[in-house]
């Protein structure tokens, strides 16, 4: 895929997100950059989103929102054509608590896809990947509904 | 209100008012979540809402809402049951999604696994209409140490 059709498929995708799953705009979640096999996500800090009113720190409830958003748009960015996915699990480590006031970032990566089923690790951040807040890993169910959903072999 | 969310839990643990236990966690609130005790068991409803959907075509609930339902269930049982009031930290969960979750409410039930001096165990089950037929359910981690410094 060139630059281009990229971009004009991340904004349909950004689009389609927005108007399609309520509950992403209700947290505020916003697509930042779609890959062939990732996806990255902003959480803008939010009052009503707080887990800890003294210290004004957000639900780990709302990581895993986000996390789970983003590791089933890192699949859906991957298939070949688009096609129903479906949450199968999703295990959330928690190892920081994010800071109050704070965007949180989401990357997952969709690191392996079969016929049935992908897999996918995410990570939730402030500022540095590798100091992450929390970090998942996934594993999605591929609809046979609408056929034949082979895996783009990496970035075109 | 200068009470801390400890106190708050605290109080509304003693009043054996689950409502209160809710509503001092504002995204709890904003879930629509609340608690009541039925046959001595701690159940967690999540009303249904327009902003809980996740799939308007099916429709579904977003997986998420499940995931944050089943990890306040679980939250909300230790502090029912604890002897005393420790803010339980969430240290890994797993989340496996069983079914499409209509847009109805959907209830969560956590239990105990086992409660150890630094880290509980918790399982939570979440359902529809059909108790027999989970929607999800979820295993938790959680570190239940006092406040310390630098814990």
């Amino acid at each position: 895929m060139d630059d281009e059709a990229k971009r004009e498929r991340r904004l349909a995708f950004n689009r389609a997100f927005a108007s399609s799953v309520p509950h992403n705009r209700a947290l505020g979640v916003e697509i930042i950059d779609l890959g062939a096999d990732f996806a990255l996500f902003r959480l803008p800090y939010a009052e009503h989103l707080v887990g800890n009113p003294d210290t004004g720190v957000m639900h780990g409830g709302v990581i895993t929102a986000l996390l789970d958003s983003c590791s089933g748009a890192a699949v859906f960015a991957s298939l070949a054509r688009p096609a129903p996915i479906a949450t199968l699990d999703l295990r959330i480590d928690y190892l920081k608590p994010a800071a109050a006031g704070r965007e949180v970032l989401a990357r997952a990566t969709c690191y392996k896809q079969t016929r049935n089923v992908a897999f996918t690790r995410a990570v939730a951040y402030h500022d540095d990947e590798d100091d992450p807040i929390a970090s998942a890993a996934g594993a999605f169910m591929l609809s046979t509904k609408l056929g034949n959903v082979a895996p783009i072999k990496g970035p075109s | 209100m200068s009470l801390s969310l400890v106190e708050r839990l605290a109080a509304a643990k003693a009043a054996k008012d689950m409502g209160a236990l809710v509503d001092v966690i504002p995204y709890a609130k904003w879930l629509g979540l609340s608690g009541k005790i039925e046959d001595g068991a701690l159940i967690t409803t999540m009303t249904f809402a327009p902003h809980l959907v996740g799939n308007p075509a099916l429709p579904a609930l977003h997986g998420g809402t499940l995931g944050a339902l089943m990890e306040s269930a679980a939250v909300f049982e230790l502090l029912y049951r604890a002897e005393s009031i420790v803010l339980p930290k969430t240290i890994t969960i797993t989340v496996d999604y069983l079914r499409s979750a209509a847009t109805v409410d959907t209830y969560a039930l956590g239990t105990i696994t086992r409660h150890g001096r630094r880290v509980a165990n918790v399982s939570v089950i979440a359902w529809q209409e059909d108790r027999a037929k989970p929607v999800a359910t979820a295993v938790a981690h959680f570190l239940v140490m006092a406040e310390q410094q630098g814990a």
